[in-house]
């Protein structure tokens, strides 16, 4: 017969006492799994959604960790805004020229690369606009290649799919330039289908609407991402909401910002003579100018191609309510136009500190790496948290473990009569005591099982709602790192409070004992 | 006949409360042989059980010796006296001493446990069966009459093939009809078993059943008014 055996009669023998002895531990275990368990799900839900598949976030000066909120997060407000021209400093020569084609704006524009695009050669830089809500989710203005360039998933290689319909277009013929996906929590909770259209509203999710709609073309698929959370519109369909357009001051000296601009532009422009002055010295002379009167950037524009456009949409199409027909509307120039971020995926990640450095040091931008923000405020908010739930948590797990110390101590008076027997059996001293440890690591050891199984049987019950809020799936075995530590620290635990009436059993008089 | 139990010049005595030491035993040679059965009278507190728990080791003498089976027992580390104790002795209790967590078979499995027995579940049912307990394996103590009780403590102290067998009044807590059946179970097992038998008991009527019987008034040289057990 084994100590093991011989713990386990006395267990059954108390059977209420050893009961309620576990089930406090298993509870107390239980709330620690759940707190690891709550933790691992918040953590891999942060880090997944931040790694959607760009290296950088790229916003005006401010908190690196509010620009990363706002623009991977969707979460608080944005910090303010860029002007177009810093998204285009990531663009090659070609896809400036064309935008100032299409756009409109000043021609030198199109006469370089932007000094970012080395940087990004082979990856890519989407805009994004903020600042307009559909009902409580973001309205998040961005380009087509928002869905074809970033991935998603636990290994960043999943593409966006669509449940219902396609991306949007930069401009369609049935429905211009206003078109618009939705994440899968919006189409839920907004009752969206595709085909239905929307009208955003401006500021905060009680804001006055605008009259412009977009007509939802797509639906994701849930993602696990804050994108599930967001209503997507062309950036162009965004800028031509009204009061989108970025006022342009005729007259530079009544306008900051434009001699802010002016200022950045002039000291970008030395860095750039710096780095090339052969091509910048070339094109400047080269470049073409229809400047207007005074011939400054902010005002300097050229007929664009939408002016020229013929192939404006059918407004017989888009049968609502709007003002304007399609017809009406054309993108805006470059200087009316502002972006809230720009997200970032350097074509060799190995150029992303170099880029981010030569971003930060300038005036008007910054650039925050979305996983380290995240990992600093992971260690700044939600580690102390983690920390103080652990403690109380921990805490409970002691309480528990007295409870042990109380119940086997308690038995001890009855039980020196069974340790004597078992001494003049031939059981040594450290056989009995033996006995009383095993005996407290069997409640440890049922505890730490029962509370383990409690904890997941909870988070299997609200596995939906886990997924739903956050995009992780958690089943029955997913467990975190920190759980394999929980049977030792409980095991340790219980060997603590097992040793007084181990030692009470190590003393026991065989004697005296025997002949009460 | 050799010798299976040799004590020489053996003293006990324990701490009063109040100061000093109380003698209990003092004997100046008791054998017991191999396979002989002896019964030992005394009147209670008479040092009985002293003598018992220092032969099984439990105690330790102020001097002398205690050898089994050629073995200086008190010469022994105290892990030393329990593992001999669990391989060479057998104890019956006059309470039965059983474990009440434990049923009948697990109990009389707990009599060689501690020490190197094997095949302990096939010996353990023997042991019952021989007992007359064949049906009542698994019932705890409590479902047990206390005629069964006694006999599941006889199988337990029989379960390690012990040498030497000692009885402290085995039969003072059964009923006068069960008394003589328990009594002569011990003494048969034990000569089936060719195991040395030492009974204490203050009953004159079953110690006259042995051979031999001892007065410990007579080989205890203290004075029996002040000692206690």
């Amino acid at each position: 017969m084994s100590l093991i055996h011989i713990a386990w009669r006395n267990f059954c023998h108390r059977a209420l006492s050893s009961f309620l002895t576990t089930f406090s531990l298993a509870l107390g275990v239980g709330l620690v799994v759940l707190v690891l368990s709550i933790y691992g799900v918040i953590s891999e839900a942060f880090t997944r959604n931040a790694s959607v598949g760009y290296n950088l976030v790229v916003g005006p000066k401010g908190s690196p960790l509010q620009l990363t909120l706002n623009s991977v997060f969707y979460l608080s407000q944005p910090i303010e805004n860029l002007p177009y021209t810093e998204y285009m400093e990531f663009l090659s020569k070609d896809e400036r020229a064309s935008m100032v084609g299409r756009f409109g704006g000043d021609s030198k524009l199109a006469e370089r690369d932007g000094k970012y695009a080395p940087f990004v050669a082979g990856g890519f830089a989407i805009p994004l606009a903020l600042g307009d809500y559909f009902g409580e989710f973001r309205v998040v203005g961005t380009t087509p290649e928002f869905f074809s360039k970033l991935k998603h998933g636990p290994n960043v290689d999943e593409d966006f799919t669509f449940s219902e319909g396609r991306a949007f277009k930069d401009f369609s013929p049935e429905n211009g330039y206003f078109e618009a996906v939705v994440g899968a929590r919006v189409a839920k909770e907004m009752n969206v289908a595709v085909g239905k259209k929307f009208f955003p509203t401006h500021g905060d999710p009680s804001g006055q609407g605008h009259k412009q709609g977009f007509t939802v073309v797509g639906i994701l698929e849930p993602t696990g991402t804050p994108n599930d959370r967001a209503a997507f519109v062309n950036l162009e369909g965004f800028y031509l909401m009204e009061g989108h357009a970025k006022p342009v001051e005729a007259d530079p000296e009544n306008n900051g910002d434009d001699l802010l601009d002016e200022a950045v532009d002039a000291a970008e422009s030395d860095e750039e003579q710096a780095e090339d002055v052969t091509e910048s010295s070339a094109t400047t002379a080269d470049s073409p100018t229809t400047a207007t009167d005074d011939g400054k950037d902010g005002a300097t524009l050229v007929q664009t191609d939408a002016d020229n456009n013929t192939a404006v949409p059918d407004s017989d199409s888009n049968t609502n309510e709007d003002s304007q027909s399609d017809e009406e509307y054309r993108p805006l120039s470059i200087p009316e136009r502002e972006v809230t971020s720009i997200l970032v995926r350097n074509g060799n990640i190995l150029f992303a500190p170099g880029m981010q450095n030569m971003i930060n040091e300038g005036i008007r931008a910054q650039a925050a790496a979305p996983i380290g923000e995240i990992n600093k405020l992971m260690n700044l908010i939600v580690g102390p948290l983690l920390t103080a739930l652990l403690a109380i948590t921990g805490i409970t797990c002691a309480v528990a473990a007295v409870g042990i110390l109380v119940s086997i101590y308690n038995s001890m008076n009855d039980r020196r009569r069974d340790i004597a027997i078992m001494r003049a059996l031939g059981a040594r001293r450290t056989t009995v005591t033996s006995i009383i440890i095993f005996e407290s690591f069997q409640v440890a050891l049922i505890g730490t099982i029962a509370g383990w199984i409690l904890a997941h049987t909870a988070i299997v019950l609200y596995s939906g709602q886990i997924e739903d809020q956050t995009g992780v799936q958690v089943g029955f075995f997913t467990t975190s790192n920190y759980e394999i530590l929980v049977l030792p620290l409980v095991l340790g635990l219980a060997l603590i409070a097992a040793l007084l009436p181990a030692w009470a059993a190590y003393r026991t008089d065989v004697g005296s004992n025997l002949s009460a | 006949m050799t010798a299976l139990l040799n004590i020489k010049e053996l003293t006990k005595s324990f701490a009063q409360p109040e100061g000093g030491r109380l003698l209990v035993l003092d004997i100046a040679e008791f054998q017991i042989a191999r396979g002989e059965q002896v019964a030992m009278i005394g009147q209670s507190g008479g040092g009985k059980t002293t003598l018992l728990h220092l032969i099984a080791g439990l105690l330790s003498p102020d001097q002398g010796s205690i050898q089994i089976d050629g073995i200086k027992t008190n010469g022994l580390s105290e892990q030393g006296r329990d593992r001999f104790r669990a391989e060479t002795i057998g104890y019956v209790f006059q309470t039965f001493n059983l474990l009440p967590a434990f049923t009948a078979i697990e109990n009389v499995r707990l009599g060689m446990a501690f020490g190197s027995g094997k095949h302990q579940h096939a010996r353990a049912a023997e042991l019952l069966a021989r007992v007359g307990l064949q049906d009542r394996f698994n019932y705890r103590p409590s479902q047990l009459s206390v005629g069964q009780q006694q006999r599941v403590a006889i199988a337990r102290s029989l379960a390690g093939r012990p040498k030497l067998l000692l009885a402290d009044e085995p039969t003072a807590n059964v009923d006068p009809s069960s008394a003589e059946s328990v009594l002569e179970l011990i003494r048969d097992t034990c000569r089936e078993e060719e195991i040395s038998l030492l009974t204490v008991t203050h009953d004159m009527q079953i110690a006259s059943r042995f051979d031999r019987i001892e007065k410990l008034d007579e080989i205890n040289q203290v004075d029996h008014t002040t000692a206690s057990s």
